[in-house]
């Protein structure tokens, strides 16, 4: 009776009783969202601010603090220097790889110096980055695709993938520096006698292998997660349509674990922009090994405002790219997590 | 008689058939099995070589027989010894206290928002979540500047405060994301029906949904534990000798020697570090795996 009355408005106001049926409906939604806010701002109250406290009181005074000289004595006159404000001349020492002159003004920095690593650390940070989130991905891919089979044991390579992700990354630095040692056991196993902490070349291989080694699994439980999703019938249909194997990699697989694969994409490649604990101990940043995040650390106690500035330059690239992900490459992670709950409600 | 024949024609050529696919099946199958012990033993390997040579004798620290030999546990005293200047077993309590203390704070505080995000409508709650995903993607650089300035000033290098804090900047974002995905998980009709039964919402969240969500939770906690025990970062930088947790100790360990690692102690000490780790992922898998995932896919 009442959803008959429902769409024709005209007669609400003479009979005075329509709008009750319509009216406590809304009230009441907007009183449950009202309600149900108050409740979510008190309960992610505690969060916010524990959050705001330690990371975005220290973004904000790292910001402060870059555009401030540092404090230090004087080269040329040995006088101690107060700070002051500096400008954005932190962050042009950076990016043009200058150094404080003696009397004053700037110079090239000579080589050595850490303000001359900023190009090359750059680079390092950025290969690193690319080649080894590319094995992981690959190699991940590879893996996910034998854990999703079933075969007797499986479960034992589940649990097996899951001991390099267990290992401490200092713990795992340490190992590969024992398995890379001149003496060690992968020269002997592939006959070779090369210093691998010694040179560029294989300093760097021997980060990107130790990485690789304790990260894929890492990439293979998240692709392997993604695969699951993949309902069993969409297979059989494309096999009974005669599809071949490759046919349905391409076709089925990758397309539908896109979404699952962007994100441990993303995930995986910020995580590497700020590698730190596995160069800094395998190699100690030695023969172009150092990575932004280890030029910070070296900095800070040469002084603090380069340091910051350094670091918010490290933070845009890793905002910089993060977007760049979500923006143009389809990574969705907000929405990927919210969407269950959405679907849901 | 014709008709015959055809028929069992047609019965080999269907056996045919079907045998070529047992066949093509078996290949298959074989496949598989050499590529999942080639992954075994990619994964496996060098955490078995880890503990072979924390169990090898100093002497032969650089044997390269696969098996035990020259097994001792000499390395397990050495990376305990405190006359070199190392402090491990100092720096295993340090990590178990500092893992402890993030932990609980940070499930104490995020169990509440992850409720929120999990069961609530209100606005902002993508900008919310956006904004502790960010957060846990963080860099601890961008951190660890003005933090070791400001720890500087008020003198709380190398205090157990100083190493807290900062751990829980990326403890507590990991811990409100993976609840939040558990917590969409569970049967919250429940809920529903205790409220119906007379019970204000918190009420319903204390006594029928708190404990149903205690697995989530306890995985939740590994996870957070596991993560504040492998931090190095800010601990290298910001600890001193007496509170330094594990990831330091192994990483500056020091041998008699100055020029000489000490691998076979620092493997032992590597071990010990790893054990309990390795156990208790093994123990909760399936719940780990589960935490590691959630929300990337769902």
């Amino acid at each position: 009776m009442a959803t008959e009355l429902g769409p024709t408005p005209v007669k609400s106001p003479a009979s005075g009783g329509t709008p009750v049926h319509h009216g406590p409906k809304g009230v009441g939604e907007d009183n449950k969202i009202l309600s149900q806010g108050k409740w979510a701002t008190w309960l992610l109250a505690p969060t916010i601010i524990a959050l705001a406290v330690v990371i975005v009181y220290p973004i904000i005074s790292a910001i402060v603090m870059s555009f401030q000289k540092d404090a230090g004595l004087d080269p040329v006159t040995g006088l101690f220097t107060a700070g002051g404000p500096a400008g954005f001349q932190n962050y042009v020492n950076w990016l043009a790889q200058q150094c404080a002159a003696p009397g004053g003004g700037t110079v090239a920095c000579p080589p050595g110096t850490l303000g001359g690593q900023f190009w090359s650390a750059t680079a390092t940070t950025f290969f690193f980055t690319v080649v080894t989130v590319t094995l992981e991905t690959v190699l991940g891919f590879w893996m996910a695709l034998i854990m999703a089979r079933t075969f007797r044991g499986r479960s034992l390579v589940r649990a097996a993938v899951l001991v390099p992700w267990a290992i401490p990354t200092a713990v795992t630095a340490k190992l590969w520096l024992f398995i890379f040692a001149f003496e060690g056991i992968a020269n002997k196993l592939f006959n070779t006698s090369i210093l691998w902490t010694g040179s560029e070349w294989p300093a760097k291989w021997a980060v990107i292998i130790a990485d690789v080694w304790k990260t894929t699994p890492f990439m293979a439980l998240l692709i392997l997660a993604g695969l699951q999703m993949i309902p069993a019938d969409v297979y059989e249909a494309a096999k009974v349509d005669g599809a071949t194997t490759w046919q349905r990699f391409r076709m089925i697989t990758l397309p539908l674990v896109k979404p699952a694969l962007m994100v441990a994409v993303l995930f995986r490649t910020l995580d590497a922009l700020r590698m730190f604990d596995l160069p800094y101990i395998l190699t100690g940043g030695a023969n172009n090994t150092t990575t932004l995040s280890i030029l910070v650390i070296n900095q800070i106690r040469q002084g603090f405002n380069a340091a910051a500035a350094l670091s918010t330059i490290t933070f845009i690239i890793i905002f910089l790219v993060a977007f760049i992900f979500v923006r143009f490459l389809g990574a969705n992670v907000v929405e990927q997590s919210g969407a269950t709950g959405k679907g849901k409600k | 008689m014709s008709a015959a024949t055809a028929a069992t024609d047609l019965r080999a050529q269907q056996d045919r058939g079907r045998k070529a696919a047992q066949n093509k099946e078996k290949w298959a199958q074989g496949r598989t099995y050499v590529s999942a012990v080639v992954v075994l033993i990619w994964c496996l390997a060098p955490a078995y070589w880890m503990v072979v040579t924390a169990f090898r004798e100093v002497g032969f620290t650089y044997d390269t027989s696969i098996l035990p030999t020259h097994v001792t546990l000499d390395n397990f005293n050495t990376a305990f010894d405190t006359s070199f200047g190392n402090h491990f077993g100092q720096a295993l309590l340090n990590s178990v206290f500092i893992g402890g203390v993030v932990t609980v704070v940070s499930l104490l505080i995020g169990v509440f928002a992850a409720y929120a995000l999990a069961r609530l409508n209100f606005r902002f709650k993508f900008l919310v979540l956006g904004f502790i995903l960010g957060a846990s993607m963080f860099p601890g650089v961008a951190l660890i500047t003005p933090l070791f300035q400001l720890f500087t000033n008020i003198g709380w290098m190398g205090t157990y405060q100083a190493l807290i804090i900062p751990n829980i900047s990326f403890v507590l974002p990991l811990t409100v994301y993976t609840m939040t995905s558990f917590f969409r998980e569970m049967p919250w009709e429940l809920e529903e029906s205790a409220r119906v039964d007379g019970c204000t919402q918190g009420q319903a969240f204390r006594k029928v949904i708190l404990p149903l969500a205690a697995p989530a939770i306890f995985t939740t906690a590994i996870l957070a534990f596991i993560s504040s025990w492998n931090e190095f970062l800010i601990a290298s930088q910001l600890s001193s000798d007496a509170t330094q947790p594990v990831t330091v100790a192994i990483a500056s360990f020091a041998g008699a020697q100055p020029n000489q690692i000490p691998y076979t102690a620092i493997m032992a000490a590597g071990t010990i570090v790893t054990i309990p780790l390795v156990i208790l992922v093994l123990v909760f898998q399936r719940k780990i795996v589960a935490g590691l995932t959630a929300g990337a896919v769902k």
